[in-house]
């Protein structure tokens, strides 16, 4: 009954844009402003390794990179807000394409341990670049007007201006995956040879999906900056690609809303450990090896499997996307 | 500049300072070296071992009294006990799944060894005696008994590896064995024990790094995790293929950081990501790597 399920989808997307309309009104904006910051951090790394089957550890420097470009441009160089959004974004997605260039050409672990790499090489700079205040960072900095028109200094009105670009976001993303592009790219994950066979240019669609994602990354940091009025060094540091795995990872890597779901997790432990700091590493390990061993496709990965297998036959394949259950056309059969 | 510019007794003393960092390199990749051999997974926790292994050697002076030369057995051993439990029980459960998630795994450890010793000691420093001090007096420079012993030991520990991996018995079934496990396995050998043998010696080698690091600096819960992304650098340098390329790499590259700090200075943080970068556009499986 696919129309009843696409009905039902529907339903779920008009109350989540309903709770999002609403939750400024509900709860301080600022929280929430910050969680669809760190829920479209999640989602760039999302895309990069649900789709493509790449693992970052560097993806801190795209979105400090993005937050500190944006938060120097606003407060140094006082240029409009959607331009100093802009030059973040457009740096972050150049980063990535020079990252990606140099990881791309390893596989897995190696892919892992170059993207860390480069990100400390990154991170290094940024401790010695004059213009990014070393440990005090960027603060201050100015969310100025949008279009010189609207004063985003109103928190709600700031709200609603990265709602907005989040769920631009989410959608583009939705398409990109649903696109003859996010088909291939699943095909390269799932068995880059045959991928190769067939004659796809597997190193461009890396690239390509990778340099999307740290613009995404970037994004996320430049919106951020908005919001904070902050840049500082933990942006850009390792532990921060650390959190970003944590809140894909609690959500469920490839699946569509599991960055949000992260994200509010991740920012609920935050706020439920606040004053006693340093306990969060510990937790955050724990979490990492209790999700890994007990809930490897996350929180959302692990209702989608259970409606899954309520609602008819169990799944046939159980290395489907979890992001398009049942969907299984785009998927070239193995040998 | 030219070579000349620089006094010969400052360019000898980083020279030597290299060698140690490189000791340091060495040493823990050939940890990496020998886990990823056998294991074929790349443990993330390496730098928090390194750590829990210097703190090791604090905690055993500090409780129990036991001086440095018997922390220098006792603190790799214990956390070699601790690591292969965790093998056992935790990493055992991921073999055949896609190596993400082991990496993540071992991430997700090192997270929580690292957090549990700043719940329990705190981000500030703890100092560790140096169990030998006075030093050589060189003419050039003064090098402290330490630091030549630390030298001296990474190199032991690095060509014994090298041997007993490359030339014994025992080394021989461990090398067959991560060739064709299923066909040494046949053979009456116990595989998933040396899995977990292996596992506890290469996180033995990277608690002896720890041990021998604690006198050089103050000991905090992050220590290890600074030298660790420096050594995956290395490792995608110089590739795991080869036990004698990680020993060689390590102390290499420990020296061209040294002339890094002598000729460029601002280039001395990131040199070594450099050289990983351009390593990886002209021959992308490493120096030392197999395709």
């Amino acid at each position: 009954m696919p129309g009843n399920k696409s009905m039902h989808a529907a339903a779920f997307h008009l109350l989540l844009i309903t709770v999002g309309l609403a939750a400024p009104w509900l709860v301080y904006p600022l929280l929430v402003t910050k969680l669809l910051c760190f829920a479209m951090f999640a989602m760039a790394f999302n895309l990069l390794i649900g789709q493509a089957g790449l693992l970052s550890f560097g993806h801190a420097m795209f979105f400090g990179g993005a937050a500190y470009l944006t938060g120097h441009a606003l407060k140094v160089w006082a240029l409009p807000v959607e331009m100093a959004i802009a030059l973040g974004v457009i740096f972050a997605a150049a980063c990535g394409a020079v990252v990606g260039l140099l990881a791309i050409r390893r596989h897995g672990i190696y892919f892992a341990m170059i993207t860390l790499a480069v990100a400390q090489m990154f991170f290094y700079c940024c401790v010695n670049l004059p213009q990014t205040g070393g440990d005090d960072g960027i603060s201050g900095i100015p969310r100025g007007r949008l279009l010189g028109l609207v004063d985003l200094r109103d928190d709600r009105v700031l709200y609603y201006l990265v709602f907005t670009i989040f769920v631009a976001a989410f959608l583009g993303v939705l398409r990109i995956i649903h696109s003859p592009f996010g088909q291939a790219m699943r095909a390269i994950r799932d068995n880059e040879a045959r991928a190769v066979s067939l004659g796809y240019k597997v190193n461009r669609y890396k690239l390509i999906t990778f340099t999307l994602s740290a613009a995404l990354a970037g994004l996320a940091g430049a919106l951020k900056v908005l919001a904070l009025q902050l840049a500082t060094l933990v942006d850009v540091g390792w532990a921060a690609s650390g959190d970003v795995i944590l809140m894909a990872l609690v959500g469920g890597i490839g699946t569509q809303l599991g960055p949000l779901v992260g994200a509010g997790f991740m920012l609920a432990m935050q706020f439920v450990f606040q004053g006693y700091s340093q306990w969060v590493p510990l937790l955050q390990g724990l979490v990492f090896i209790a999700i890994v061993l007990l809930l490897p496709r996350g929180i959302v990965g692990a209702f989608e499997q259970r409606a899954g297998s309520r609602r008819a036959a169990p799944a046939s394949d159980e290395e489907a996307d979890p992001a398009d259950p049942g969907d299984g056309a785009e998927r070239i059969e193995p040998a | 500049m030219s070579p000349l510019d620089v006094p010969l007794p400052a360019l000898l003393g980083q020279l030597t300072l290299g060698l140690i960092n490189g000791a340091f390199y060495a040493l823990l990749s050939l940890g990496l070296a020998v886990i990823f051999g056998m294991l074929r997974v790349v443990n993330f926790a390496h730098g928090a071992q390194f750590t829990l292994g210097a703190y090791g050697s604090w905690m055993l002076l500090a409780h129990a009294g036991v001086p440095y030369w018997g922390a220098l057995l006792l603190s790799p051993l214990i956390v070699a006990l601790l690591g292969m439990a965790a093998e056992r029980t935790l990493l055992r459960r991921l073999y055949g799944m896609d190596e993400l998630y082991q990496i993540l795994l071992t991430f997700g450890i090192a997270l929580a060894i690292e957090g549990t010793l700043m719940v329990a000691y705190g981000s500030s420093g703890l100092p560790y005696d140096n169990p030998i001090p006075g030093g050589f007096n060189l003419g050039f420079m003064f090098l402290p008994y330490y630091r030549a012993w630390v030298i001296v030991v990474s190199a032991v520990v690095c060509l014994g590896t090298w041997y007993a991996i490359e030339r014994t018995r025992l080394g021989m079934v461990l090398r067959a064995a991560t060739q064709d496990a299923e066909l040494v396995r046949s053979f009456g050998i116990n595989v998933p024990r040396l899995i977990t043998l292996t596992y506890g010696f290469g996180v033995a080698l990277a608690a002896l790094g720890g041990v021998l690091a604690a006198p050089m600096d103050q000991l905090k819960p992050l220590m290890g995790g600074g030298v660790i992304i420096t050594v995956f650098a290395v490792v995608v340098i110089g590739g795991m293929g080869s036990i004698l390329g990680s020993v060689f790499t390590g102390f290499a590259l420990g020296l061209v950081e040294a002339l890094a700090k002598v000729y460029a200075p601002s280039t001395a943080g990131v040199v070594i990501f450099l050289i990983m970068a351009i390593v990886i556009l002209f021959k992308p499986s490493g120096l030392f790597g197999k395709a």
